[in-house]
């Protein structure tokens, strides 16, 4: 059927042209040289049709040039970084999202369009304007310090902004909504059935919590994770204003590389090896997952 | 007389009560369950049967009353605090886990030793024939398997009281004959006392050893399946049990061992005395296989009519036959089809005489 064909081919065509096409770009400028004047790269071809491959854009991001230890460059450093604070970004996500989603998915029907709203609700206003918000608590005038001091509770500022933590607390609050939704359509699923046959072969509550709801919220958990995760690592805006000057995440560095240095090939090269690291690692994950199914219908 | 004093009740519900809003789901039930007795507590939907079984298990607090099993007050305990397992409707199986993890469930939250946990599950496998199924996931078995497995791992923990939730609701009628037998066989070997709860009543006539009517949240009767079946108390617990006929009229002679009835259709006679009032409006129950039909006219001298037959259902192993009486009322007939050649047939719109026996009829007084 011709129609059948056609919107079908419509998803695949704009992922082609937004997807793969970019990537294809980004995978053909991280091969080439640095340009001269003001174009930021040379074509891969030259005037003659000889191919020129800059396999240095590379390796110079895990060695120095001119010497130096293997994997001991600000590149790796940013990587390993950016990679655990997103790790942590997840975790605290999942321990303040799990709770939340639980109680969203076992409250009483009527209640939960409007506490889905609720949690939704931060995305109606601007990214930005939230960080901002954040700075605003957070800074050493900020209304976190001003109501301890006025409380009598601290004599000077808590040091709170640019560091680790506010930085963390800003990656924290921006994702929630990321992990809580996945694992809401999941727990949301739960068959109580299965906590009531659990209580009635002696499980206390706690106990048929973490046998029965956490083992079958799994999938919901690994969604919840990726889709936190992933974004995280190359998060760029709040290590930007939130963090300190030692938290350089690769999404900085690789801004600095595109647009301070004009170095688009070694831009792109690190683009093309953040996402490797994160794809990879997740194709794996998704082939090795065992699927069950989560419910049975007598 | 009875001399001797009757067993204290194994299970004991004293005027248990569930209230829900504005409505009593369970109203003041009293029942006395003996031990290791299969109990069915059998009406239709939204009578409290499942109700009054999750009181049971812990799984509904009741508004009053209690439970009392083996002399021990229940009522508040939770679920998990019980002797009482609960085989669910739905099998509620785990789907994470393997049938043998999901028979080991209950135990591993015992604390019993590794090799007691692995001699139990091996025993309740064996016990409903799933040995070989161990390895397999609930969804990787059928139906009727998924249903062995519930109630393997309701009996893992050897409780004192079984719970069964309409135990066959989820099975086809093929299945359904079959899995009768096998349930109640491994129930009465393990010997362990079952409450059920069902809407079906061949079910609960063929599985139970006593059952409870309900209807409306409260207890109509209580008695071995032949003793509802004869003896039915009332118009309902008469009428929601098989088929039956019911004679409307007035008590016109009560004596110790026989009574009448003045009705529409003329003069009942019954067999049985009735503790009653002269002119007290009564109902005769009469069961369909309890009625006589024939085109020739019987020797019989009372509750002889005459009437035409209206529908004639074929089953084979007997006919249903719907006669119009004089009054019109429409009186259901069943005859068992003892040969094979049918010598006088009876067919649609034909003249025939009904009739039964005094003692086949039951006087209802409500």
């Amino acid at each position: 059927m011709p129609g059948r064909r056609f919107v079908i081919s419509l998803p695949y065509l704009w992922l082609t042209l937004f997807f793969a096409l970019p990537f294809l770009i980004l995978f053909y400028i991280s091969f080439v040289d640095i340009g001269e004047d003001l174009a930021p790269f040379k074509p891969l071809w030259d005037a003659q049709g000889v191919l020129h491959l800059k396999y240095e854009n590379y390796w110079s991001i895990f060695k120095s040039p001119g010497g130096g230890v293997l994997f001991d460059t600000l590149y790796v450093e940013a990587y390993g970084r950016s990679i655990a604070y997103a790790f942590v970004t997840a975790f605290l996500c999942l321990l303040i999202g799990y709770p939340f989603a639980y109680f969203l998915a076992r409250s009483p029907e009527r209640y939960r369009p409007a506490l889905l709203l609720l949690v939704m609700l931060p995305f109606w206003t601007s990214f930005l304007l939230r960080i901002y918000a954040w700075k605003g608590l957070l800074s050493d005038f900020g209304i976190i310090n001003q109501t301890m001091m006025a409380l009598g509770l601290i004599d000077e500022p808590i040091y709170m902004l640019y560091t680790d933590i506010s930085m963390l607390v800003g990656m924290t609050y921006v994702y929630l909504p990321f992990m809580v939704l996945p694992l809401y359509a999941n727990l949301v699923k739960l068959d109580v059935r299965l906590l009531e046959a659990a209580y009635d072969l002696g499980a206390s509550p706690l106990r048929a919590f973490w046998l029965v709801t956490v083992p079958l919220s799994r999938r919901g958990i690994a969604a919840g994770c990726v889709l936190v995760f992933v974004p995280a690592v190359g998060e760029f805006v709040i290590p930007s204003l939130l963090g300190g000057p030692e938290n350089i995440m690769i999404g900085r560095v690789v801004w600095d590389e595109m647009f301070s240095s004009n170095n688009w090939p070694r831009a792109t090269a690190l683009a093309v090896i953040m996402i490797a690291v994160i794809v990879l690692p997740l194709a794996l994950f998704s082939k090795l997952a065992p699927s069950t199914q989560d419910s049975v219908r007598p | 007389m009875n001399t001797t004093a009757p067993l204290p009740p194994f299970l004991a519900t004293q005027k248990l009560t569930k209230q829900f809003d504005d409505a009593k789901a369970v109203d003041e039930v009293s029942l006395s369950i003996q031990r290791g007795e299969i109990f069915a507590l059998l009406g239709s939907s939204g009578c409290g049967k499942s109700t009054l079984l999750r009181m049971l298990a812990g799984f509904e607090s009741p508004t009053s009353g209690r439970i009392i099993l083996d002399g021990q007050d229940v009522s508040g305990r939770p679920p998990y605090e019980r002797p009482v397992n609960m085989m669910f409707q739905s099998y509620a199986l785990f789907p994470h886990l393997n049938v043998w993890d999901n028979v080991a469930f209950g135990l591993r939250r015992e604390g019993l030793a590794k090799s007691d946990i692995q001699a139990r599950v091996s025993e309740m496998l064996q016990l409903v024939q799933l040995h070989d199924f161990a390895k397999r996931k609930p969804h990787q078995l059928s139906g009727g398997q998924q249903q062995r497995v519930a109630l393997a791992r309701s009996l893992a923990k050897r409780p004192q009281l079984l719970l069964l939730d309409e135990p066959l609701g989820a099975l086809d009628k093929k299945l359904r004959e079959q899995t009768q037998f096998e349930l109640v066989n491994i129930i009465e070997s393990v010997g362990v006392t079952c409450v059920m709860v069902t809407h079906d009543q061949e079910e609960a006539m063929s599985m139970a050893d006593r059952i409870a009517v309900m209807s409306k949240g409260q207890v109509l009767q209580v008695g071995t399946p032949q003793e509802i079946y004869e003896f039915p108390n009332c118009r309902f617990v008469a009428d929601f049990i098989g088929n039956v006929n019911l004679f409307e009229g007035v008590l016109c002679e009560d004596e110790v061992d026989h009574c009448a009835i003045d009705s529409p259709l003329g003069r009942l006679e019954v067999g049985h005395g009735v503790t009653g009032t002269l002119n007290m409006p009564v109902a005769l129950a009469v069961r369909p296989e309890k009625m006589r039909v024939s085109k020739v006219r019987p020797d019989v001298s009372h509750n002889l009519m005459q009437g035409v037959v209206q529908e004639i259902a074929y089953l084979g192993a007997h006919n249903n036959y719907i006669i119009k009486a004089a009054n019109g009322q429409l009186v259901k007939a069943m005859q068992a089809n003892t040969s094979r050649h049918n010598d006088t047939p009876i067919t649609w719109d034909d003249e025939v005489y009904f009739w039964w026996y005094d003692d086949a009829g039951v006087v209802l007084r409500s």
